[in-house]
């Protein structure tokens, strides 16, 4: 089976200057998205409530959660302290100043706390407020930067692998495409207000690994073809390189996304943050590697000959006469 | 034509050998563990027939069937009854019912009963841990003592300022804490000159101090010295650091892997120990805030003053009435020499002369000079160690939670001086070569900056845990499954090939996890996922390469051998990026983030395996020695 006609040299970089210029707008947007609207941050990283129950008889989980719903106390997290008896209530509140103590900052735990024992104690009255606390803000200033250093990190270390294996220019290429890739999945997820918890962080970062696979395929055919063409126009080497690892790129997103997919469906509510990202950013790692890498590529000024001294690797290259 | 020489011999046998120790060692995490509860004594009470007896009547009379029950001997953590059920809710129950008849000499906690064969288990394998969401675990909340920080360095001050004092010979009528915590320390001098040079030497020695002249009386000329306020904000910022850290190193110690170590609000501190379904066990390592005093020894059993207080209750003032663990009563100074802050390292080891178990104490600095001056005064006096033990008993009155802190203080050595000693020294006396390890390993965890008590702790149940287990693997299944049918239309026989390799992905992914002990968390089942659907990749790499190279004409053995050859570099390249990502991952990502990188990481490497070498031994053994005309590709 096949979807893709082999034979297919679809002018890709012909459009460049218009599929350059979106990505470039679509980051501009999505740093605007996040300078305005900002990113949904979840417990994790703000901090937040989190309370034990304790009932005199048995509970369930849903019990709880619908008493929390009907008392206005939404989206939290409830879940067994052991035993039949106890439960966790974790939750965030959002901008509220009902709950922002006159004084300063800090919240105002009593407050919230004796409303989480109103609606607890509507339907049971034995339930008990056992102990309270919040997550402190701090934590997630911690988190946050770790995120930061692991994608600095990460960004700069492809960097210089594709700047020893092909280039100079491929990691540039590389380096620009992958700062539009995680602004724009990150944009997406400001823009729906997704909440942004651990599990996104680490999906965000799996993106650049993702995409940075996707671009590296298309540039390992692209040096390969200007190694063996004869007359090597640029953009002819680049257009095709694109074309001939098109179906590949796309069945490879196409099965990477049937997995995500599962994951979403299937994988339950902690996981769904990730897979949903994971597939924003799958999305728009393809695109960026059909649309934007290669025209960088030639922006940049990419030759043969650039690419040439390194024949001893191609063994196939090295017994040709 | 190309044949074996394609595939040689020794590689076919290297995929036989992994494919065959992939398999044996993923096997253990088929089999389910079954829930117990344990039954652990919390200090020295017996743990034998007698308490497994009482155990099976208390289930009986509370009518909860259990499965067996059994007396597991363990040298480094106690003796311990394990009671096997068939689910989850006869296990909180059985818990629920057995803690008000065992009382506060035993713990009786959640556990889980492993039931992997004793074959598997003798060749080394061993099923995934699962981490807190997936099985429930322990959480702590500790909060912090500030009062303790304040006292112990306004002792300290009240010391160092009156050595300062004797060192620069000023005279001094006394010097003593001021009676409220947080005034500081009260200097009273013979004059106003000795007021003058005292207030200049304590302000040029000790710059986080603020010293101001008191009231005076007669010839009482009064100084006050206290902390500045800034320095009592980094001493409590401080205090939460360096209890952190030490946690930390604790729990580290303790083999939990992903533990969640967090402030809360500004004294508080949560623990959460993923796998851990014994609080007793973490709580002697995290809770019992243990740490060392030194002291001069004032007196033991035999000394007539020690007998006295015994019978009369009478101690003298500058003294404490401690005893040691059989009972033996001690004086011991109430002003300290050096404690557990100021200790660097603490190894047990065996006493050279005696043979018996000792820990070997390093200080720092601070401690070793105490350390020499008391020495050097009091070679062939006794000095004492003290074990200072703190925790907090939880009590129901009258339906409300009661709390009371306890300390307890136990004399582990009374020995003479033998020499002049500063940073290093042993410590002796201890009862056996667990109990020093013990103590080595809580004290070299790092000393506490101040007191902790532990005010929260519960056992985050395993319901929500199985209902994340059955939808991860829902999840594993369904993605793999979808995949590989996917793989199987698209690419015909090269793509049952590719499924294939993707199976034995996950089964060896799961093998390596499960030997390496990597902590199976809902983040790494995402991970799992990604790398099973980007495993194909390398497969579609090799599919693509093959179709070209047919559509160029080349013969199918040709075509096959071309396109691994041609695939391979693009494959290593794209994944020595992808390994790069991975690792940004596992280094620098706290937590959960960490669990998800680690999958990532030895999925990318099992992949390359599965995806390159055992397709490519497959394909071989299937094209082998075949007339080909056309590829099912």
């Amino acid at each position: 089976m096949e979807i893709f006609n082999h034979n297919s040299n679809i002018h890709f970089l012909g459009i460049r200057k218009f599929t350059v210029g979106l990505a470039v707008l679509l980051m501009v947007a999505s740093v605007a998205l996040l300078g305005t609207r900002g990113l949904n941050y979840a417990l994790d990283f703000t901090g937040g409530i989190s309370a034990e129950v304790a009932y005199d008889n048995p509970v369930s989980i849903e019990d709880v959660r619908t008493a929390l719903d009907k008392g206005g106390i939404q989206n939290a997290v409830v879940q067994s302290m052991g035993g039949t008896r106890s439960v966790l209530i974790r939750f965030q509140t959002k901008d509220d100043t009902h709950y922002t103590q006159p004084a300063g900052p800090s919240l105002n735990l009593d407050l919230i706390a004796s409303d989480v024992a109103k609606a607890l104690q509507a339907p049971r009255p034995d339930a008990k407020i056992a102990s309270r606390s919040y997550v402190s803000p701090q934590v997630g200033e911690q988190l946050r930067s770790d995120g930061v250093t692991a994608a600095i990190f990460v960004i700069i270390g492809i960097g210089v692998y594709l700047w020893i294996r092909f280039e100079r220019r491929f990691a540039f290429a590389a380096l620009a495409t992958e700062v539009h890739d995680v602004l724009v999945t990150l944009g997406v997820i400001s823009l729906v207000q997704r909440e942004f918890d651990l599990t996104v962080l680490a999906s965000v970062l799996a993106v650049i690994g993702y995409s940075i696979n996707d671009k590296v395929v298309v540039f390992d055919r692209i040096r390969e073809l200007f190694r063996s063409s004869r007359k090597a126009e640029p953009e002819e080497v680049l257009n095709r390189s694109i074309n001939s690892t098109l179906s590949r790129t796309i069945i490879t997103s196409l099965f990477t996304s049937i997995a995500m997919a599962a994951l979403y469906f299937f994988g339950g509510p902690s996981v769904h943050g990730f897979a949903i990202t994971m597939l924003i950013g799958i999305l728009v790692g393809t695109l960026s590697s059909i649309f934007v890498a290669s025209p960088i590529l030639l922006w940049l000024g990419v030759s043969k000959k650039d690419l040439m001294p390194v024949t001893k690797e191609n063994p196939e290259l090295a017994r040709r006469p | 034509m190309q044949g074996m020489s394609d595939f040689p011999r020794w590689r076919y046998f290297l995929v036989a050998v992994v494919l065959i120790a992939g398999t044996l060692y993923a096997l253990p995490n088929l089999y389910i563990p079954k829930p117990a509860v344990q039954v652990a004594a919390t200090h020295s009470a017996a743990v034998d027939q007698a308490l497994q007896q009482k155990v099976t009547a208390a289930l009986q009379a509370a009518k909860i069937a259990y499965l067996d029950t059994s007396l597991k001997h363990d040298v480094t953590h106690g003796d311990s009854i394990l009671i096997g059920f068939a689910n989850g809710d006869l296990q909180k129950a059985a818990a629920d019912a057995l803690k008000p008849v065992l009382g506060d000499d035993y713990t009786a906690a959640f556990n889980l009963q492993s039931t992997v064969p004793a074959w598997l288990t003798a060749i080394g394998g061993r099923p995934m841990p699962l981490g807190l969401d997936l099985q429930g675990g322990v959480r702590f909340l500790m909060a912090v003592d500030q009062d303790d920080v304040v006292d112990k360095q306004e002792i300290r001050y009240t010391q160092d300022i009156a050595s300062l004092l004797k060192g620069k010979k000023i005279s001094f009528v006394s010097v003593a804490r001021d009676p409220t915590r947080g005034q500081g320390v009260n200097v009273v001098l013979g004059s106003a000159a000795d007021r003058s040079a005292a207030s200049d030497a304590i302000a040029t020695e000790f710059t986080d101090l603020n010293v101001t002249d008191g009231a005076s009386t007669g010839n009482r000329f009064v100084l006050n010295a206290s902390i500045k306020p800034n320095k009592l904000r980094d001493l409590a910022t401080g205090a939460i650091r360096q209890n952190l850290a030490t946690l930390n190193n604790r729990i580290n110690a303790l083999g939990v892997s992903e533990p969640v170590i967090q402030a809360q609000g500004e004294d508080h501190i949560s623990v959460e120990l993923a796998g851990v379904q014994d609080p007793a066990e973490a709580k002697k390592v995290i809770g019992a805030t243990a740490t060392l005093e030194y002291v001069a020894g004032l007196g033991d059993a035999r000394d007539p003053a020690v007998q006295d207080a015994v019978k009369t209750g009478n101690v003298p003032p500058d003294a404490h009435l401690y005893y040691n663990r059989e009972g033996a009563p001690f004086l011991v100074s109430k002003s300290i020499i050096a404690t557990g802050d100021e200790l660097v390292d603490a190894s047990s080891g065996n006493d050279q002369q005696s043979g018996s178990p000792s820990v070997n104490v390093t200080l720092n600095s601070a401690g070793a000079a105490k350390m020499l001056d008391f020495t050097r005064d009091n070679v062939g006096k006794p000095m004492a160690v003290v074990y200072v033990e703190s925790t907090t008993d939880t009590k129901i009155v009258d339906g409300k939670e009661v709390r009371t802190p306890k300390t307890t203080y136990q004399v582990i050595n009374y020995a003479t001086i033998n020499g002049v000693f500063s940073n290093k020294f042993q410590t002796t006396g201890l009862g056996s070569a667990k109990e020093a390890s013990e103590l080595a390993l809580l004290l070299k965890g790092g000393s506490l900056a101040a007191r902790m008590d532990i005010i929260s702790e519960g056992v985050i149940g395993p319901s929500l845990g199985q209902d994340n287990i059955d939808k991860g693997l829902k999840a594993v299944m369904l993605g793999l499954g979808l995949v590989l049918l996917a793989a199987a239309i698209y690419y015909k026989l090269f793509g049952l090939v590719a499924d294939i390799a993707l199976f034995f992905n996950l089964v060896i992914l799961v093998a390596v996890m499960s030997m390496v002990g990597v902590t199976l968390t809902m983040p790494g089942i995402a991970g799992i996922v990604l790398t099973l659907g980007m495993a194909i990749d390398a497969n579609v790499l090799i599919c693509e390469r093959v179709r070209e190279e047919l559509r160029n004409g080349s013969t199918p053995l040709a075509a096959i051998r071309a396109g691994y050859e041609k695939a391979w570099a693009t494959i290593l390249d794209a994944n020595v990026t992808h390994l790069i990502a991975a690792l940004a991952l596992t280094t620098m990502g706290s937590g959960p983030i960490k669990g998800f990188g680690v999958t990532l990481l030895i999925g990318i490497l099992t992949s390359m395996f599965t995806s390159v070498t055992v397709t490519h031994a497959i394909t071989a053994l299937i094209h082998h020695g075949r007339k080909l005309k056309t590829l099912s590709v």
